[in-house]
């Protein structure tokens, strides 16, 4: 997602002269044909993450479109309250990018990994909160942040996350991409645990009828797909990389006690503990319960309580 | 009018908000009178007709919570009619005791929690840097607000992007919500002076230092402006009581007649809203 990434804003920065590019100095060499191609409008502004925020919504101020860099935890947790004093509450047009989403940082430790972020950036008012699924839907996130105004909070995976998309997709921000159809269960993903999700469905095929959805926007949600999935569906299932705790899992919760809806809903992500192992992204999902094998078993044994009651 | 006699009509307009708003924080509007003063009426390029020109010089009050001081500059220096000073505070009213994004024509930046306003004017800085443009960018501080370690990030980041278009004031009235400044933060000019800044320590309430310090460009520049904590009212200086304790009727009368004859002629407004 990351290259993915440069590929998009390479090209909305051609397309648009008002965006620059702030890194808190993460992204050595990443970056070099972008400042190359566009001189002035590519800064390492150094390890102070507060400071980067606060520069970018005055470059906002100043008639920029700025989008700041650097790994999930200090891109958001670190300057939190600067996001939301200087970024959202001004509703200055700044995207705050992380880059590592869950795990993503896995042997670097609890300190790399970004588990509490999509709970406490929905919580902000005017941010819209983007996850995409993979590179393809990285690459259009951008543009499509490009086409809007106001504060954006886009959380990437890594380098060489897998593809899923195999053709272009019709990506508009809030509006969710349902990529395979199913009758029994919906597995609604974020973030970089859609290629779990068609894992997930591919290991239930001929047993469980799974429709699979990308989520691309966690705020605003789409309304619409998860209506539609209540309606063909008898099960939602939602996979986050994050902590169960105001996650994804929880918006979607909400969602569906705010609408009334009876359709039931397990969700899967991280437990609400750091790890103390070190591991590769895949081993930490083992760790949490959140493989493909781990989860498809898990929907088996849902829908069988489903089917029963 | 001089600079020192619309300095009196803000200062009589602060006590009012503070006493009619029932609010705190009269000494920390009144210790940077003089500096909002010297920056709306000689050195701010702006114009109340056009408060969005995109050439006007940016003003950035960090210390939030002296906006008494800067709502009565902007309503002096004709950036709203008087009457909207009436609103501090009230329900349904749209100055609170923090600026609100835009909540009046002037007013350029939301703050209200200390040590964000140096970065973002850092920003503004910034952007009339790369886009070739010409307007200067000034943030005000509170002494105690040096203390938040965001200040230093954008302390040493101005100076090395050669933010020659940003002056940083600090509004020293030795004073934060509970103790002495000072032996915290000193010495304070140093400190700016280490970090890259023209560093020029002023007056705070004689108006031509603080027009001489604010017309000096060249370098990112720091004013630290030595000033009082409830300046021009004798028994709110250098009192932290007044960080807190709204002005009783008597005091506001007592205030207005210390402030300025002039001033205390004028009636004292009833309770609008009330």
């Amino acid at each position: 997602m990351r290259n993915a990434f440069i590929r998009g804003l390479t090209a909305l920065a051609a397309k648009d002269p008002s965006v620059v590019f702030l890194t808190a100095d993460l992204g050595f060499k990443l970056f070099d044909d972008f400042a190359a191609r566009f001189p002035g409008r590519f800064m390492n502004v150094g390890v102070a993450e507060a400071n980067m925020i606060g520069v970018a919504a005055g470059l906002a101020l100043g008639g920029y479109r700025p989008f700041v860099y650097s790994i999930v935890p200090f891109a958001t947790l670190r300057c939190f309250e600067q996001i939301r004093n200087d970024v959202c509450y001004n509703k200055v047009p700044v995207t705050v990018v992380g880059v590592g989403g869950g795990f993503a940082y896995g042997p670097n430790g609890p300190t790399h990994h970004a588990t509490e972020d999509i709970a406490v950036m929905r919580s902000l008012p005017n941010l819209t909160v983007v996850c995409p699924g993979d590179p393809v839907e990285a690459e259009l996130a951008v543009m499509a942040i490009g086409e809007q105004q106001g504060p954006t909070y886009l959380r990437l995976g890594r380098a060489g996350d897998p593809v899923v998309h195999t053709t272009k997709p019709d990506f508009c921000l809030g509006k969710a991409i349902t990529l395979q159809r199913g009758s029994d269960c919906s597995l609604i993903s974020t973030g970089g645990m859609l290629p779990v999700a068609m894992e997930a469905a591919e290991l239930l095929r001929g047993e469980i009828s799974c429709q699979v959805v990308s989520m691309h926007t966690v705020k605003p949600l789409d309304g619409i797909a998860l209506r539609d999935c209540c309606r063909e569906t008898q099960a939602i299932f939602t996979l986050e990389e994050h902590s169960l705790t105001g996650g994804f899992g929880s918006a979607v919760g909400e969602w569906l006690a705010g609408h009334r809806m009876q359709t039931p809903l397990h969700s899967f992500g991280s437990r609400d503990s750091f790890l103390h192992v070190s591991g590769s992204q895949d081993y930490l999902r083992e760790a949490s319960g959140i493989s493909a094998r781990q989860i498809a078993q898990t929907i088996r044994l849902r829908m069988s309580e489903t089917a029963l009651a | 009018m001089t600079l020192e006699a619309i300095a009196r009509s803000v200062r009589s307009k602060v006590v009012r908000m503070a006493h009619f708003g029932k609010t705190p924080h009269v000494g920390s509007a009144l210790s940077c009178v003089d500096l909002l003063v010297g920056l709306y009426f000689d050195r701010l390029n702006v114009d109340p007709e056009q408060p969005a020109h995109p050439r006007r010089d940016r003003f950035i009050l960090s210390k939030g919570h002296g906006c008494m001081a800067l709502y009565a500059t902007l309503a002096e220096r004709g950036f709203f009619p008087e009457a909207v000073l009436e609103e501090y505070a009230r329900d349904g009213g749209r100055l609170a005791e923090h600026p609100g994004p835009h909540c009046v024509p002037g007013v350029e930046l939301a703050t209200g929690s200390l040590g964000h306003g140096l970065s973002v004017g850092a920003g503004l800085a910034l952007a009339a840097k790369i886009s070739g443009q010409d307007y200067r960018t000034f943030v005000l501080l509170s002494d105690g607000e040096c203390e938040e370690g965001s200040i230093w990030e954008a302390a040493l980041f101005a100076p090395a992007r050669n933010l020659d278009n940003l002056t940083v004031i600090i509004d020293y009235n030795k004073w934060s919500a509970m103790d002495r400044t000072h032996q915290r933060l000193a010495p304070l000019g140093r400190k700016w002076e280490a970090f890259g800044w023209d560093t020029i320590e002023i007056d705070g309430h004689d108006m031509t230092s603080v027009t001489g310090a604010l017309a000096l460009s060249g370098n990112p520049t720091a004013i630290i402006a030595h000033t009082v904590k409830g300046k021009g009212v004798s028994f709110m200086e250098d009192d932290l009581e007044w960080h807190y304790r709204p002005p009783t009727k008597a005091d506001l009368e007592r205030a207005l007649a210390e402030i300025g004859a002039a001033e205390a002629k004028r009636e004292i407004k009833v309770e609008v809203m009330a």
